[in-house]
């Protein structure tokens, strides 16, 4: 007869290491069993949706769902392949990632950093996503990439314009196909020269965070180099909703042309409230007034109504190029959901299948792997001409549209017309550029 | 001195709205004692009604037209709004241009029937219950409201134009003997001045020389006293919130022409709204007319690049460092009554 060990204190002891084990995040356990964080093993893969499903985002967050479930539904072999028959590279065969089906969750972000680090986390703790993606504001998108670069995952960026995603806070984790300020500024800065000559004086409205000031930075540098004066940069709270007090400064600070770094609500308020104020009709220096939205969005521009018409922006893409890609892509989006598909929902298309491909040249879903893969991966037929992942700061080179919005527009979709192509190459800047300057890019984390 | 006159009539047009939605909050207050968290809700009701009213005044039925395409490359479908088809072209678009001005009085019947089921539905549950129970209670309410409003239209906003006669800008600079286009300010928002004055005097009319108001300016200096002489108080009262609930509204619809309305505009209105209450004097209508006003004069001057530079971000404070002074200083606000909020 044996006797029996069991004690109190052992039971407690058990019991606290028991506790501390399952306690431990999923995160860390996954790391020690596998090369890298959540590395599938299964016939299905999980791919992490993290958009704005709430709060004042959430319609542009609903076009990025519809654009990922339309992307899943091609990896898969369903549909009819979109952007996949027209993408450079004929990696993807429609059996899903490396032969296994694609699965994907989704969070919100509720365009708040801290709600998007949660639900980013639950995805890659809880629902093993092994890619985390999306996003519709510049100040997520920093968050959510660190801290895919700290859990171990890829970060495929939605929506993000600040020169800071793929600069100062660049991560060897995070990809950028969408363009940024910089990029904004080289191609406005022509259109807005031949437009309205060299003598210019501006005003800068600036929604105050990260994505407003890198604009604000970058249209003005292209601007000035112009030979345009920037007569005052005003900041504007994020929290603003009626800007007619700092509409009224404009009327008499000797400018003749006012630039709106606003974006979502701030650019519908502060647009509608500038053409209430009568800028449009005005004229100073003996040039008639006029306004600048250097990023456009078509589902921002419906809430300004008619306010838009006639005013020059820049935007990443939209629906009415005529390219294959882009005609493939609002063919498949169009028939699916009956209307066309926004730049966000285009950005977050191609990311997907960029990351896809980047695994199956891989041959593997390891973050390290797909980094290498993605590295100065040249690549044609998503939309935007030949395109460049550069290795040095993972942001995208590609043609970025002058826009303005149209005079008649034929629907409610019809609202931007593209004003000029502009090629990457005028777009393209050091690595190195002061703009961009003051992050690591670091090594690629797989969680291991 | 055109700078300044500019942002004084920036001022009175923000303190405008600040007032009318004060005007119902205080309203409520004064009557029911209840503090209403969702009052900014009803304001956003308000602003929806006018967009639904230009949305029935759209509907179109389709025609196709083969020698137009849509986006996919199939024939086009032509809308045409059954009002132009009814009443001509010319006409119809006419009464589609008007759609705001005629949401006033699409607006006021659904409004009060809103107040009506709010006050009888849910809140009349919690009038003997602590303030914090009522603020969480009509706070949730409003995330109810505002997450319904979502679902139906979207969180973009909805652009709803003023009719084209109110398009364009009035100039004062002539007027006022200064430069053409020196000061120059939206007719709309001369309008809204305009009405809000209307409707704020409307309001005092009716409580200062109606039956029915003097017995709810009774009730709300002693409720107990007026139901002991056999007056039937709460039904006024319940009243009452309609009608506070209808000048939100009223608020809301005439708003939305100066900023598409979304559904968090509310919420957008309401913290600053509850300040101009509390610094006007709780359940004080004149303390909430003259502090929406003062308030909207003080964050315009506030948003100027003069003050702004001698003191960086005061235009994000300013209403809420006027808050704590009046607080500090005169508890029961400019124009309470003694005793509030003083105990």
């Amino acid at each position: 007869m044996s006797k029996s060990t069991l004690t109190r204190r052992g039971v407690l002891k058990s019991g606290a290491v028991a506790g501390a084990g399952l306690a431990l995040p999923t995160i860390f356990t996954a790391s020690s069993a596998a090369a890298y964080t959540n590395a599938p093993s299964g016939s299905t893969v999980t791919l992490g949706f993290n958009v704005p499903q709430t709060g004042p985002y959430a319609d542009e967050g609903a076009d990025e769902l519809r654009a990922y479930e339309l992307a899943v539904e091609h990896l898969n072999g369903g549909g009819d392949g979109g952007m996949m028959n027209t993408f450079s590279s004929k990696s993807l065969q429609g059996n899903g990632i490396l032969g296994r089906k694609v699965e994907f969750v989704t969070g919100d972000t509720q365009t708040k950093s801290d709600a998007a680090r949660a639900s980013a986390k639950s995805m890659i703790e809880k629902d093993g996503a092994v890619m985390i993606t999306g996003g519709s504001s510049s100040g997520v998108a920093i968050a959510v990439q660190g801290l895919c670069q700290e859990a171990g995952v890829i970060f495929m960026a939605g929506l993000t314009h600040s020169n800071d995603t793929t600069g100062k806070d660049k991560k060897a984790n995070g990809f950028r196909h969408f363009f940024n300020g910089y990029m904004s500024g080289a191609a406005l800065a022509p259109v807005l020269e031949k437009m309205y000559g060299k003598d210019r004086t501006a005003y800068h409205l600036t929604a105050d965070y990260t994505w407003g000031w890198t604009q604000e930075e970058s249209i003005a540098a292209s601007t000035e180099a112009l030979g345009w004066n920037t007569v005052n940069k005003v900041r504007t709270p994020l929290a603003a909703t009626d800007f007619s007090s700092y509409i009224a400064p404009v009327l008499n600070s000797g400018a003749d042309v006012l630039v709106l770094n606003h974006y979502g609500g701030n650019m519908v308020n502060s647009l509608t409230n500038a053409v209430q104020f009568g800028l449009r009709e005005k004229v100073v220096n003996g040039k008639n007034f006029e306004i600048v939205v250097p990023l456009y969005s078509r589902l921002m521009a419906r809430g300004a109504g008619a306010n838009v018409k006639g005013i020059f922006g820049s935007t990443n893409w939209h629906w009415s190029l005529t390219d294959e890609g882009s005609k493939a892509f609002v063919k498949s989006f169009g028939t699916k959901y009956g209307f066309p598909p926004s730049q966000a929902a285009h950005t977050v298309y191609c990311q997907t299948l960029l990351y896809a491909d980047a695994c199956e040249r891989a041959g593997s879903h390891n973050p390290c792997a797909v980094a290498e893969a993605l590295e100065g991966f040249e690549f044609d037929g998503l939309g935007n001409g030949k395109t460049l992942y550069r290795a040095e700061d993972h942001q995208c080179f590609k043609d970025v549209l002058v826009v303005k919005g149209k005079e008649n527009p034929t629907s409610e979709f019809d609202l931007l017309e593209i004003v000029e192509v502009t090629p990457a190459e005028q777009v393209t800047y050091a690595p190195d550029h002061p703009m961009f300057a003051g992050g690591q890019l670091g090594s690629c984390n797989p969680g291991a | 001195m055109d700078a300044i006159i500019l942002q004084i009539l920036n001022g009175l047009d923000k303190g405008s709205a600040y007032a009318l939605i004060a005007l119902g909050l205080t309203l409520i207050f004064g009557t029911l004692g209840v503090v209403n968290f969702a009052h900014g809700a009803l304001f956003m009701i308000g602003a929806f009604c006018a967009v639904t009213l230009s949305k029935i005044l759209n509907l179109s039925f389709e025609t196709v037209d083969e020698t137009k395409l849509d986006f996919l490359g199939n024939p086009a479908k032509i809308k045409t709004p059954y009002v132009e088809s009814w009443f001509g072209p010319e006409v119809g678009a006419t009464i589609i241009d008007w759609a705001v001005p005629l949401a006033i009085l699409f607006s006021i019947p659904i409004m009060i029937a809103i107040g009506f089921i709010m006050e009888r539905g849910l809140i009349k549950h919690f009038y003997k219950r602590p303030h914090a129970d009522q603020i969480l209670v009509t706070f949730g309410l409003a995330i109810v409201l505002q997450e319904i409003i979502k679902y139906f239209y979207g969180a973009n906003p909805i652009p709803t134009g003023a009719p084209e006669v109110f398009k364009g800008s009035y100039d004062f600079g002539v007027l006022l003997g200064f430069d053409p286009n020196a000061i120059i300010y939206p007719y709309w928002r001369l309008v809204y001045f305009g009405f809000s004055a209307l409707i704020i005097g409307g309001v005092f009319a009716f409580l200062q020389f109606t039956t029915f108001g003097m017995v709810v300016r009774a009730g709300m200096a002693d409720r107990e006293t007026v139901g002991l002489l056999g007056i039937n108080i709460d039904k006024r009262f319940t009243i009452m919130f309609g009608i506070a609930a209808a000048v939100a509204g009223l608020a809301g619809v005439m708003y939305a022409p100066i900023n598409s309305p979304n559904y968090h505009m509310g919420m957008d209105f309401l913290v600053l709204s509850f300040v101009v209450v509390v610094v006007g004097g709780m359940g004080s209508l004149p303390g909430a007319v003259l502090a929406g006003f003062l308030l909207g004069i003080l964050e315009s001057f506030a948003s100027m690049n003069e003050v702004k530079s001698l003191i960086p971000g005061i235009d994000q404070i300013i209403i809420y460092l006027v808050a704590i002074i009046i607080l500090l200083t005169r508890p029961r606000g400019l124009m309470g009554r003694k005793g509030v909020m003083e105990d």
